[in-house]
């Protein structure tokens, strides 16, 4: 599968994506799950390292067999969101198909899914090895959902930003608030860099963050169950529930 | 997609609480804090070249329920221009479509903290204060609810001002009695019905009100969507833990100042008994704090001259002393006068001895 990093494949209504992906229309649930898998299958995949200690190539087949199932089997249906969050949902079913996988000694089939989807897993891999792992794999997977959905995010900005002829905006938030504390620039050197007024800088920083944020909250509709699960994660994001 | 090391979602995490001040005059500085509602910033207003404080409500999508709350705190605070209530400047909607209310940076310590290093008394004159812009509300109609010490703050002058009204309950005196200190209370729901507050799945259901400011009254409640019972366990009085909104008044908050009083009698864990367990003082808790609404104090302004009359040395309505503390309390009081008295008796046996000789 393709990565779909700008999301706009789907049309962005209000958790269609959990929706559709429980619906009947079989291309609308092809490209709800596209969604899905696009969102969660690195913290499935690091999750699976972590959690259940298996080798790199295990945890490959496991997290194509995971998706797989998702898209063949109507995983999906089970899923109610007035019980609980989509991903808690979702680490339920990995930590379920895992232990029946072991319980039947059925890992030999993980290779024989029908669907292959094509996913980097070599990025993940490296992705995992730069992160830092502390606490339990369940606040790990936590963890990885965060980032999935701000790097996500970052990538819809990056595509709108191009799309609306913004690529300097997108350039100047990308040096500014994506590159390290260490290389971090000053106004006026992203002025000289670019070469605009370092009001410019202001207002274009604050344009990005502006939609980057706006860009978060579209990708948070996609990777939330429900309205609910949406706010309520939108708050925690916001800084209310932050711990 | 790009990989984003933990330092990078995090600063974007920041990024993503600072509210979108641009198109005003405010510019964010720092976060101050966070609470039910949202989140406070130190902004510089930079027209008036100053530092004020920001409350902002978390996020843009969140219910109508919570923005209109945040906006009725800004008109409550409007409304009760006092020296103990924090003044607003300005309320409105970010362009990121977060409510927001402008107000004085209010620059202290809490009363917890800053009552720990004053002598008892000193603290009972705190406590009087914290009773003036609570009994200015009460006289507009206006009930915390959410009083406690995290929500008063001690100014670098001693200011006393109470804080955070954003569960302020707006209550429609159709009879209020400055004697008494009496508020009857008509209320009417958002449909326009007349009712009691209801309570309904663990969402309270506040109403639109005829408030006491004729032509410019405060806007109509709408529901609150909490989910829970408004307050802070420890301070809510118990028609508040029960939820019954309907039967909430300024005895309410008394209840809370009771708990205030308590918590300011509290001597650090080693420190030998001493005034702060006297008899009167714990029975003004007590009747502050009654279970039973009507036999607390029926004004704040009462509660105030009672702990008042404590520290002049007078009897206090809540503790009906008997003849040997009366004596004591009296000695106490006039101490001048009875070692005068004293000595003047032991002179006068002191010459009927020697003139016997």
């Amino acid at each position: 599968m393709a990565p779909n990093p700008q999301g706009d494949a789907f049309p962005l209504t209000r958790h269609s994506v959990v929706a559709a992906a429980q619906g009947r229309d079989p291309e609308e649930r092809s490209r709800a799950m596209d969604a899905i898998t696009n969102s969660y299958w690195r913290p499935v995949y690091k999750y699976v390292r972590l959690r259940w200690r298996v080798e790199r190539e295990d945890a490959e087949d496991f997290t194509q067999d995971f998706f797989s199932r998702l898209l063949e089997k109507d995983f999906l249906a089970s899923y109610d969101p007035a019980k609980g969050k989509l991903r808690t949902f979702l680490r339920t079913c990995i930590d379920r198909l895992f232990m029946n996988q072991l319980r039947d000694a059925h890992r030999q089939k993980r290779g024989e899914a029908a669907v292959h989807i094509s996913l980097d897993f070599e990025e993940a891999e490296h992705e995992l090895a730069a992160s830092t792992q502390n606490g339990s794999a369940e606040d790990y997977f936590e963890k990885e959902w965060v980032r999935t959905l701000f790097a996500l995010a970052v990538e819809r900005l990056r595509v709108q930003c191009h799309a609306a002829g913004k690529t300097t905006q997108f350039a100047v938030f990308e040096r500014y608030d994506l590159g390290d504390e260490d290389s971090r620039p000053s106004y006026d050197a992203l002025a000289d860099e670019f070469r605009i007024a370092s009001t410019d800088v202001t207002n274009y920083l604050v344009f990005a963050r502006r939609e980057f944020r706006r860009c978060v909250l579209a990708q948070l509709h996609d990777m939330t169950g429900s309205d609910e699960e949406f706010q309520r994660e939108a708050r925690a994001l916001l800084g209310v529930e932050a711990k | 997609m790009k990989f984003l090391p933990d330092q990078i979602v995090a600063r974007l995490q920041t990024g993503m609480q600072t509210p979108d001040l641009s198109g005003t005059r405010y510019r964010a500085l720092e976060l101050l804090g966070h609470g039910g509602m949202g989140t406070v910033w130190l902004a510089q207003d930079s027209i008036l070249q100053r530092p004020v404080a920001l409350k902002v409500l978390a996020a843009e999508n969140s219910s109508a329920d919570l923005a209109a709350r945040l906006m009725q705190e800004a008109v409550v605070l409007a409304r009760l221009e006092h020296p103990g209530i924090v003044p607003v400047h300005d309320a409105g909607t970010l362009a990121d479509g977060r409510t927001f209310y402008c107000m004085k940076l209010v620059e202290g310590q809490t009363l917890d903290h800053y009552a720990r290093k004053l002598p008892l008394r000193e603290r009972l004159r705190l406590f009087q204060r914290i009773a003036e812009p609570l009994a200015f509300a009460h006289s507009r109609g206006i009930i915390h609810r959410d009083l406690k010490p995290a929500n008063v703050m001690v100014g670098p002058f001693g200011e006393v001002l109470v804080m955070d009204w954003g569960l302020a309950k707006v209550m429609a005196a159709t009879s209020a009695s400055s004697a008494t200190g009496q508020v009857s209370e008509h209320v009417t729901d958002a449909t326009g019905l007349s009712s009691t507050g209801t309570q309904v799945s663990g969402h309270e259901f506040t109403r639109a009100v005829q408030g006491p400011f004729g032509s410019g009254a405060l806007a109509p409640e709408n529901s609150t969507a909490h989910g829970t019972v408004l307050g802070t366990p420890g301070y809510m009085a118990p028609e508040q833990e029960r939820g019954e909104v309907n039967l909430i008044d300024q005895r309410t908050d008394i209840f809370a100042m009771g708990s205030i009083l308590q918590s300011l009698l509290q001597e650090p864990p080693g420190s030998p008994e001493g005034e702060s367990y006297s008899r009167p003082l714990r029975a003004i808790c007590a009747k502050a704090m009654s279970a039973e609404m009507s036999a607390r104090y029926a004004s704040v302004q009462e509660l105030a001259a009672d702990v008042g009359r404590y520290l002049d040395g007078l009897p206090v309505s809540a503790y009906r002393e008997n003849i040997f503390e009366r004596t004591a309390r009296l000695v106490s009081r006039n101490r001048v006068a009875v070692v005068l008295v004293l000595a003047y008796l032991f002179m006068r046996l002191l010459f009927i001895l020697f003139s016997r000789r």
